[in-house]
């Protein structure tokens, strides 16, 4: 065990977990509107609609994170058509690259977490919601959407528990976050378990942290099972 | 699709060899994981306060850690950690391990880390008494844990089970980091000598839509033939 190695690579370590949870927070955000779109897409009556939201949730569910990754940072760039637009300003970043591909992965589990929370909600708080005379958008802000909110919390802490780990996949785009600085430290000092105990235990933590603000937030909101 | 044919000039016997390479690590994975979860399980259930933590901390760490710096440590340091116990009976040369072994090893940790919880998850729903009645007509705790509890915790187990299985499909990916020629790999490969990126990986990422619909539709038979009766 070579103490000094941990004590030394800790400040590294946590300055490159601060990549990682920004890219963690910048995902997540975009991930909610996108899950929250195609969560209403599926509900919709029209079959093409509800097709394609279900396809871009089978597709983004059943291929690896890593595959999304290198299609849209490798991919993409090969058309050139798309290199003379100015998406390409985004898309030429690693960076952006990563939190897309994060935020589409991570968009098409909530939209499924949030589908099923949707269809849980008792029709007797729409009817009550209708016989009180409310407009169906404002049910649909003020009753379902809070509902949905509140039963898919515990399945979302875990999605956010994935996607924190999912974040590491950053490295493999030359992106500096938590897993890609232990790497370069364990490739330099060939001291793998020293570094795994350090970034490992940072991880943990975060997952803690993370663990205990949906606990409280579950609290808050009243959820019971 | 001239990329894709069989022979010298395309790059599709190359793919389907990946694709089984991605199968193979996929089971091997997946059985470790059972070895890991048969251990495990019975720990994480044992009402001994220390083994119930050693349990926990398993499922815990593992859980909690992405898959990739897992995958990291046993590259660089599986070598390491096999030579030193090989040091211990007297074997001092150089040892390398193959990227097959270590990767499955890795992702079959990972696994067996899901797959305890669902098995920890199937067990508490059985119910009480049919613990009781086995004790009470004497079977043998052998007997009662393989012909009594196991077949109807499969029958609770396979929906999940068939969830760390596309997990573990998944998370195969990753050990294309370590040089084992798997789908990701083959097209890392194919996609730097053709230069033709986008075309590969979308390749790949058929392939494992294909892999992970295939399985759905015979996990799905399974769990038929385990819900039989029911």
């Amino acid at each position: 065990m070579d103490i000094n190695l941990m004590i030394t690579s800790l400040p590294k370590l946590l300055d490159a977990a601060v990549v990682t949870i920004k890219l963690l927070s910048v995902s997540l955000f975009f991930g909610l509107f996108i899950g929250l779109l195609f969560a209403i897409l599926r509900l919709s009556k029209n079959k093409i609609i509800n097709k394609f939201a279900y396809g871009y949730s089978y597709v983004f569910r059943g291929t690896p994170l890593l595959v999304q990754i290198f299609i849209i940072y490798f991919g993409l760039g090969q058309i050139e058509y798309f290199r003379s637009t100015f998406l390409w300003v985004v898309f030429k970043e690693p960076y952006w690259c990563a939190i897309i591909a994060f935020a589409l992965n991570t968009g098409a589990y909530t939209s499924e977490i949030l589908r099923s929370a949707f269809q849980t909600i008792k029709p007797g708080f729409i009817e009550a919601g209708k016989s009180l005379g409310i407009s169906s958008k404002i049910i649909f802000y003020k009753i379902q959407i809070p509902i949905a909110i509140r039963q898919s919390l515990p399945a979302y802490g875990n999605e956010i528990i994935l996607m924190m780990k999912g974040t590491s996949l950053a490295s493999t785009v030359t992106l500096m976050d938590l897993t890609g600085v232990a790497k370069y430290i364990i490739s330099t000092t060939f001291k793998p378990i020293e570094v795994f105990i350090v970034a490992g235990g940072i991880y943990l933590f975060m997952t803690f942290i993370i663990h205990n603000i949906i606990k409280f937030l579950e609290k808050k909101y009243g959820y019971s099972q | 699709m001239e990329l894709l044919a069989f022979g010298k000039t395309g790059w599709g016997d190359e793919l389907f060899i990946a694709t089984l390479m991605t199968v193979a690590v996929s089971i091997t994975a997946m059985f470790i994981g059972f070895l890991f979860a048969l251990l495990f399980t019975p720990l994480k259930l044992s009402k001994n306060k220390f083994l119930n933590f050693i349990g926990n901390s398993y499922t815990t760490v593992i859980r909690g850690v992405p898959e990739l710096l897992v995958i990291y440590l046993f590259f660089f340091g599986g070598s390491g950690a096999v030579m030193y116990v090989a040091s211990i009976f007297g074997y001092n040369e150089y040892i390398e391990i193959n990227a097959f072994i270590t990767g499955s090893f890795a992702i079959g940790i990972i696994s067996g880390a899901y797959s305890t919880e669902v098995f920890r998850g199937a067990i508490k729903s059985i119910d009480k008494g049919q613990f009781e009645a086995s004790q009470v007509l004497g079977l043998k705790r052998f007997v009662y844990f393989f012909r009594v509890i196991m077949p109807q915790m499969l029958r609770l187990a396979i929906p999940n089970l068939s969830n760390v299985w596309q997990i573990t499909l998944k998370d195969t990916s990753l050990i294309s980091v370590t040089g084992l020629v798997e789908i990701m790999r083959q097209s890392y490969i194919a996609a730097g000598s053709t230069r033709d990126p986008l075309f590969f990986y979308s390749f790949a990422a058929v392939l494992y839509l294909l892999l992970t619909f295939l399985s759905m539709k015979l996990i799905n038979r399974l769990e038929i033939k385990y819900s039989r009766g029911f």
